[in-house]
C-alpha cells in the first residue's frame, strides 16, 4: 500500500469517527462497538468493494450487509465520506423527519438490509449470494459480524448452509472487539478459536488486524480463501478505538455524551488530553 | 394441475419464482430434478429458510418457501416479522400440515396459532383455501401478488366445487341463510359445508362464508352475513384467539355492533392427537356435530 493510499485511508477513519463522536450525544450510540469496526468499514468501502454513488442499484454491484446493526455510525459516517449521504444528514440522528437512528434502515443510500437483531443478515447475504451465482454474476458479498453475535444459532446454521452451497462469493468479517453488550465474550460465552469453529464448517479463514489497513490488504487479497468456499475473517479490533479514555471498557457501550463531554472527545481522538467523562452508560438497550 | 404442476409452470415461465423448502419436501417432491438451482433446499434450518428467501427477494426473485406451519411460523417467527414483515418483501411462506391436518403428531406438531400470529403482521397476508380445488384456483393470483402471504397449504380433497373468480381480499360466499350463517377458511370449510346441507334439510335457512384470504379480510361479506343472519358461527381448526372469532370481533367493535355468536374452535387448549377422521369426532368437529351445536345455539 502506497503512503499516499495510507494517508487517506488514516484521514478517512478520522472524519468517520468524528462523526461518530457527534452521533453520540442527543440521545446517543453505540459509540464502543461503532469505533471498533470503523477503520474496517472505511477498509472495505474504500479498497475491497466494487460499490458506488453510481452502482447503488446496479445488481452486479458489491453488497456489503451490516448484521450487528447497532454499529451503524460507523457505516453512516462511512456513507457521508464516500458521498452516499450529505454530511449535514448525519444532524438528522434520532429525529423524525429522516431514518437515521439507532439500526441500519433500507431507506439510506447504501443500506442493503435492515438490521439489529443478531444474527440475521448471514441468511439474508447467503440469499444474495446464491442468487447472484444463479445468474452467473461475479459480486462479491461482505457480511459484517459481531463477536458477541457469534452466540446466535442462526449464524452456525448459516455458516452450515453457505458451506453446503459453496458459496465463494461469500465472506463474513467478524469485528473481534472481545466485548459483548456488558462483558468481555471470554468472560460469558468463550468463543475462541473462532477461525477453528469456521474451519471444521468448511470455511476458508484469516485474521487481521482490524485498525491496520496494511494488515487488512493482505487477508483480503487472497479471497476466496478456499477454494469454492465461502471466507471469513477474523479482524481483531479495540471497542472504543482512538479514545483512550473509553478503549476496551465494558462501560463505554452505549453511551449518550453531554455536549461538552463531546468537545473533549473530539480533542482527545486529536491527540488531545484524555477527556473527564462524568455521563453514564447505559448498559440495558 | 396440482400444486407442483402450477409451480413448475410460473417457474419455467417467470424467472422470478425460485423454490425453497427446510428440508420439508411433501408438496414438491418432484421440483427438485426439474428446475435444478431454482429449487434450494437449506436443511432444518427454518430461520435460515427465511433469511435466505428474503435476500433472495431483495435480488427481485419470488421465493416460494416450504416447511412444516409450526416451525415456519413459529420457530421462524422474528425472521418473518423482521426479513419479511419491516422489508415488505414478496415471499411467499407455505405452511404444511396446518389445523388438524397434523393428526397423529401431538401438540408439538400442532400449528393452530399459526393465522392468529401472521396476521398479526404488518405486510404480511394471509391465504387459508378450504381444499386442494380451491388452493389450485386462487394459488398463481397469491404468487403473482406483489406482497408477503402466508399460506395454509391445504391437498385435502374437495368436495365442492368452487367459484373460479378469486380476488385477494374476496370471500367466497357460497350461500347466504337468514337463520345462520358459518364463516370459515381452510380445512373446515368441508365439515361447514356438510353441515351447511344438513341444516337446510332439517330446515333452516343457512349461509356459509369460506374467506379463502383471512387477511386482507372481506369485511363487506362479513357485515351483510351479520346484517341478515340471527347467528353467526365461526368454525376453525384454530385457536378461538387470533383466529376468525377474532377477526369478527374486531369487525363488530369497529362498527359498535353486536350479534348472536357461536363459536367453534379449539378454546386455550390443544388437540387430541390421533387419525384426521378421529380428531374432528373426538374435538366436536364433524359436520353432525357442528350441525348439533348450531341447533342447540338457535333453540336457546
Amino acid at each position: 500500500m502506497t503512503e499516499k493510499k495510507l494517508a487517506e485511508l488514516k484521514n478517512t477513519a478520522f472524519n468517520v469517527r468524528q462523526h461518530i463522536i457527534r452521533m453520540s450525544t442527543d440521545g446517543g450510540c453505540f459509540i464502543g462497538a461503532s469505533l471498533s469496526c470503523a477503520d474496517l468499514i472505511v477498509y472495505l468501502y474504500k479498497e475491497f468493494l466494487n460499490v458506488n454513488l453510481d452502482n447503488l442499484d446496479n445488481p452486479n454491484r458489491d453488497y456489503l450487509f451490516l448484521s450487528k446493526g447497532h454499529d451503524v455510525p460507523a457505516l453512516y459516517g462511512t456513507f457521508a465520506e464516500i458521498g452516499f449521504i450529505e454530511k449535514d444528514r448525519l444532524k438528522n440522528h434520532l429525529k423524525t423527519n429522516d431514518f437515521i437512528y439507532w439500526h441500519p434502515n433500507r431507506n439510506i443510500p447504501g443500506i442493503e438490509f435492515y438490521s439489529g437483531s443478531l444474527g440475521h443478515l448471514l441468511s439474508i447475504a447467503i440469499g444474495v449470494a446464491i442468487d447472484c451465482k444463479l445468474r452467473g454474476q461475479t459480486n462479491k458479498i461482505v457480511v459484517i459480524l459481531g463477536d458477541g453475535e457469534l452466540d446466535e444459532g442462526t449464524i452456525w446454521e448459516g455458516a452450515l448452509v453457505a458451506n453446503a452451497y459453496n458459496l465463494d462469493n461469500l465472506i463474513c468479517v467478524v469485528d473481534r472487539n472481545h466485548f459483548q453488550a456488558n462483558i468481555e465474550t471470554e468472560k460469558l460465552i468463550p468463543l475462541e478459536s473462532i477461525e477453528d469453529k469456521f474451519k471444521a464448517f468448511g470455511w476458508g479463514t484469516s485474521s487481521c488486524n482490524g485498525h491496520d489497513f496494511e494488515s487488512m490488504e493482505k487477508a483480503f487479497k487472497h479471497f476466496p480463501l478456499k477454494e469454492n468456499k465461502p471466507s471469513i475473517i477474523i479482524a481483531d479490533t479495540k471497542r472504543g478505538k482512538g479514545l483512550p479514555s473509553i478503549e476496551a471498557r465494558a462501560d463505554r457501550w452505549f453511551v449518550n455524551f453531554k455536549p461538552e463531554e463531546i468537545d473533549m472527545l473530539l480533542e482527545e481522538l486529536k491527540g488531545g488530553a484524555e477527556a473527564d467523562l462524568t455521563s453514564e452508560t447505559i448498559v440495558a438497550r | 394441475m396440482t400444486y407442483e404442476d402450477i409451480l413448475l409452470e410460473l417457474i419455467e415461465k417467470d424467472e422470478r419464482f425460485v423454490v425453497l423448502t427446510a428440508e420439508n419436501r411433501a408438496a414438491i417432491r418432484n421440483l427438485p430434478n426439474k428446475v435444478k438451482g431454482r429449487f434450494i433446499d437449506t436443511g432444518i434450518t427454518e430461520q435460515t429458510l427465511i433469511g435466505v428467501s428474503a435476500g433472495l427477494a431483495l435480488r427481485g426473485r419470488i421465493p416460494v418457501c416450504h416447511a412444516l406451519a409450526t416451525f415456519l411460523t413459529m420457530r421462524a417467527f422474528e425472521f418473518i416479522r423482521t426479513d419479511v414483515g419491516i422489508s415488505g418483501l414478496p415471499v411467499k411462506i407455505v405452511g404444511g400440515f396446518s389445523g388438524f391436518l397434523s393428526d397423529g403428531n401431538g401438540p408439538t406438531h400442532q400449528a393452530i396459532e399459526d393465522v392468529s400470529i401472521m396476521r398479526g403482521i404488518p405486510n404480511v397476508n394471509v391465504f387459508c383455501p378450504a381444499d386442494e380445488e380451491d388452493m389450485l384456483i386462487c394459488l398463481r393470483t397469491v404468487l403473482e401478488d406483489p406482497r408477503p402471504f402466508y399460506i395454509r397449504y391445504n391437498n385435502y380433497k374437495n368436495i365442492y366445487s368452487h367459484n373460479h373468480n378469486f380476488e385477494v381480499g374476496k370471500a367466497e360466499v357460497v350461500s347466504k341463510g337468514k337463520d345462520a350463517t358459518i364463516i370459515t377458511y381452510g380445512l373446515m370449510f368441508g365439515e361447514s359445508y356438510k353441515s351447511m346441507n344438513l341444516l337446510k334439510e332439517k330446515g333452516y335457512d343457512t349461509g356459509l362464508i369460506n374467506l379463502r384470504t383471512v387477511k386482507p379480510i372481506d369485511e363487506s361479506a362479513i357485515l351483510d352475513a351479520v346484517k341478515n343472519s340471527k347467528l353467526i358461527v365461526t368454525v376453525e381448526d384454530h385457536f378461538k384467539t387470533g383466529g376468525i372469532y377474532s377477526i369478527l370481533s374486531e369487525i363488530l367493535l369497529n362498527h359498535k355492533i353486536t350479534t348472536d355468536v357461536l363459536s367453534i374452535s379449539l378454546d386455550n387448549k390443544w388437540y387430541k392427537p390421533a387419525l384426521l377422521n378421529d380428531v374432528m369426532e373426538y374435538e366436536g368437529f364433524t359436520a353432525p356435530k357442528i350441525t348439533e351445536k348450531i341447533i342447540s345455539k338457535l333453540k336457546s
